[in-house]
């Protein structure tokens, strides 16, 4: 036997965690409840979802005309535009704008983006504490681990686990009630957004026809990280985009919907451009990076509709999978069915050739995706990328396997050999064996089959029974 | 002549053998069922005579190729489906137990050979003609499936994932609440994937096994003891994980249940 992989071994580890099982069983049910809920309010949640997949997927195939109408939109209002090709770019350019204003302390608010360039790391490598300001990614970092949900990112933790991150970081008296432990984070983040001046956001949507940023959180630190600093820097992917303000609504609706239950999130923030003259307040530079980092190249190939993913997070929530084994364990950003195939495409197939396999394909994250991605579909047409690399034994059995089932003596000699040589454990039913038969039965039994399969009975009798 | 607005079941009723026979049905039984569960290909033929359906079944199929389609062995699927096309060709309508087997004819024997002259059509005219046996029952019968079902027991069940493009876990639902003393347990939830998933389940069995125990955790506290599954690949897996759990659950498909209420087999316990 060879060795069990990486993502083998975390995925053991991953379901004999009954604390983490349990949390996160909890949890994704709870979000399916509420997204179904207010989905039945929409009065046809069909019909906008079908929008939804039409507007990104035809500003997808339009995407260089909508890029340039972006970057125009968003240097017409002020802003200053930088494309980073890859990761590295990216944590450079925003590392040198940093530098350039002299910053020491940062505030972030919640960004898969800035996950997928590692950004935390380049920044306090260049000498720039950047403090996390949504209170699950505060909590992620104060506790030096990882989030293990796009949108839930300590979906995996109790409060227990949270208290005692919290004391050890703010010295605040242990407390396990929710409002306490919320209001001494709020407390300890308040000083840091007074003191920083430099805040990085994600974006949610980029409206090409007027270059606007839309952000949606639900602790307002989204506005705050926007607005109280003197820089702004936007990271963004390339597919964020949205052609009109009016296509907005669209996502808005079904956004919060999908990851929360919520109608809508409790702040939605519009940023056009840095600072005017007679503002009162925001920033006095606003940089939007955007990212490509291997998306241009999805944008041709079968798999361009994986860019229309507006990261709410509804198929984590659906997958029983993910509810199994939760995030971690898939060694990866971007967790959950719609991460078992973006980081395969923009992280490389080899190493995470493991990752569109492991899945029953049965299909939950596509009834509840809201631009409703054919992720089992992909999911098999990454797997057929990965078919050669797969166990030579595994593929001489399938070649086997077809060679037998191309005939029917052949079939119905297997037929005879299942039913007459499988070792009978107990009245009936069959347990372990090599290979396949033992990995089958691992957690189920096999039933012995009938001596007299359909065919026989066919023939037998049931072809004149008239 | 049946007046064309007939239903075949009516007509049966008002005699008109003869003709009815016409309505030519090639059973396409599927591997596991074959193997596994001969009671639902035998409780498909009987039901589908019942409602006058001439039943043929080729004897040169086998399997469609879904565990190597679904593997990513695109090659070898399409040369089971190069194979399967002509064992059904000479008939009108092919019918079919496994939703996700139809949906394997339907949907996918047309990818695997879109770019096969040679196959293309005779892959779209077998993917038009095969159904789904309670899509075929509702679509091409007009038979209403819950006004024919009959339980003598609290009844729950399992909606397979594959069946979506046939039918929703709101249908199944329906059929099984319209029969006669229908005492139906709902399991908490309705649609929740048993952790099958073909080669999934020996490929992972560590992700594949906490599935399955959701999934007969659910069932087991519905309170019922007969499950209604119509899908060979979550039967044997349900049953097989209850087995190993000493749940005391039982698996039917529902042409048996058919079978049973209109009086065409034996009630098996
Ligand atoms: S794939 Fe769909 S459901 Fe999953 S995160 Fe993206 S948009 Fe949401």
């Amino acid at each position: 036997m060879s060795t069990p992989t990486a993502f083998r071994q975390r995925v053991c580890e991953a379901v004999a965690d009954e604390r983490v099982v349990r949390a996160v069983h909890l949890a994704t049910w709870h979000k399916m409840e509420a997204r179904a809920e207010s989905m039945r309010q929409l009065r046809d949640p069909e019909a906008i979802r079908e929008l939804a997949a039409q507007i990104k997927q035809h500003t997808l195939e339009n995407l260089p005309h909508y890029l340039e109408q972006f970057v125009a939109q968003v240097e017409r209002s002020g802003g200053c535009v930088h494309f980073a090709a890859d990761a590295d770019t990216a944590r450079r350019i925003i590392c040198d704008i940093a530098a350039a204003h002299g910053t020491k302390l940062a505030v972030k608010a919640k960004s898969m983006t800035s996950e997928e360039i590692h950004l935390n790391d380049a920044l306090e490598a260049a000498g720039v504490r950047t403090v996390e300001t949504d209170l699950g990614e505060f909590i992620v970092q104060i506790d030096h681990d990882r989030p293990s949900h796009i949108v839930t990112p300590i979906i995996h933790k109790d409060r227990q686990q949270i208290a005692r991150a919290l004391v050890r970081e703010t010295g605040c008296e242990y407390t396990e009630d929710a409002e306490e432990l919320t209001a001494i984070a709020r407390r300890y983040l308040r000083d840091i957004f007074r003191r920083c001046d430099l805040g990085i956001t994600g974006v949610n949507f980029g409206v090409a026809e007027s270059g606007t940023l839309c952000i949606c959180t639900n602790e307002g630190n989204g506005r705050m990280s926007s607005t109280r600093p003197r820089v702004h820097v936007a990271l963004m992917g390339i597919e964020k985009l949205v052609p009109r303000l009016r296509d907005l609504p669209v996502f808005l609706k079904l956004l919060a919907r999908s990851s929360t239950g919520q109608p809508l999130t409790v702040y939605t923030t519009l940023v056009t451009g840095p600072k005017r003259v007679d503002d009162p307040d925001g920033p006095e530079e606003l940089h939007v990076v955007l990212l490509d980092n291997g998306r241009s190249e999805l944008l041709t190939g079968e798999f361009a509709e994986v860019l229309r993913c507006i990261r709410c997070g509804a198929c984590l929530n659906a997958c029983p999978v993910y509810r199994n084994i939760g995030g971690h364990a898939y060694g990866s950003v971007y967790p959950g069915p719609i991460g078992s195939l973006v980081t395969p495409l923009l992280q490389g197939l080899d190493e995470h050739a493991e990752l569109p396999r492991a899945s029953s394909l049965c299909g939950a994250c596509q009834v509840v995706c809201p631009v409703k991605i054919d992720i089992p579909g992909l999911l098999v047409r990454l797997r057929v990328r990965t078919r050669r690399s797969q166990p030579l034994l595994k593929r001489a059995a399938i070649r086997l396997w077809k060679w037998m089932m191309k005939s029917p003596t052949r079939y119905a000699w297997v037929q005879w050999c299942l039913s007459r040589l499988l070792p009978d454990c107990r009245d009936g039913w069959s347990r372990g064996g090599p290979g396949p038969l033992g990995a089958w039965t691992h957690c189920r039994d096999l039933p012995i089959p009938p001596k007299q399969s359909f065919r026989k009975l066919w023939r037998e009798r049931l072809s004149d029974e008239r | 002549m049946i007046p064309a607005r007939m239903a075949p079941h009516e007509a049966r009723v008002s005699g008109c053998y003869a003709e009815l026979d016409a309505v030519e049905v090639a059973l396409f039984v599927t591997c596991l069922t074959d193997t596994f569960f001969p009671r639902v290909g035998e409780a498909v033929v009987r039901v589908l005579r019942h409602f006058g359906c001439r039943v043929e079944f080729p004897e040169g199929q086998t399997c469609c190729g879904q565990p190597a389609f679904n593997s990513g062995f695109d090659a070898e699927a399409a040369a089971l489906a190069r194979r399967m096309i002509p064992v059904f060709e000479p008939y009108e309508q092919v019918v079919t137990p496994s939703a996700s087997c139809a949906t394997m004819v339907k949907t996918h024997f047309p990818e695997l050979l879109a770019d096969e002259a040679r196959w293309r059509e005779a892959a779209a005219r077998l993917a038009a003609k095969t159904y789904e046996f309670t899509t075929f029952l509702r679509e091409k019968l007009d038979v209403d499936i819950g006004a024919h079902l009959s339980f003598d027991e609290p009844v729950t069940f399992h909606f397979p994932c594959h069946a979506r493009e046939a039918y929703g876990p709101d249908d199944l639902h329906n059929w099984l609440a319209g029969g006669k003393q229908a005492d139906l347990c709902v399991p908490e939830h309705s649609d929740l994937c048993c952790g099958f998933g073909g080669l999934f389940a020996v490929d992972y069995p560590e992700i594949s096994g906490p599935m399955l125990a959701d999934r007969l955790e659910d069932l087991a506290a519905s309170g019922a003891r007969l499950v209604i599954c119509n899908e060979g690949g979550c039967t044997l897996s349900l049953a097989g994980g209850a087995h190993r759990r000493g749940l005391p659950l039982r698996f039917k498909h529902v042409a048996e249940c058919l079978a049973e209420s209109l009086g065409l087999m034996e009630p098996e316990r």
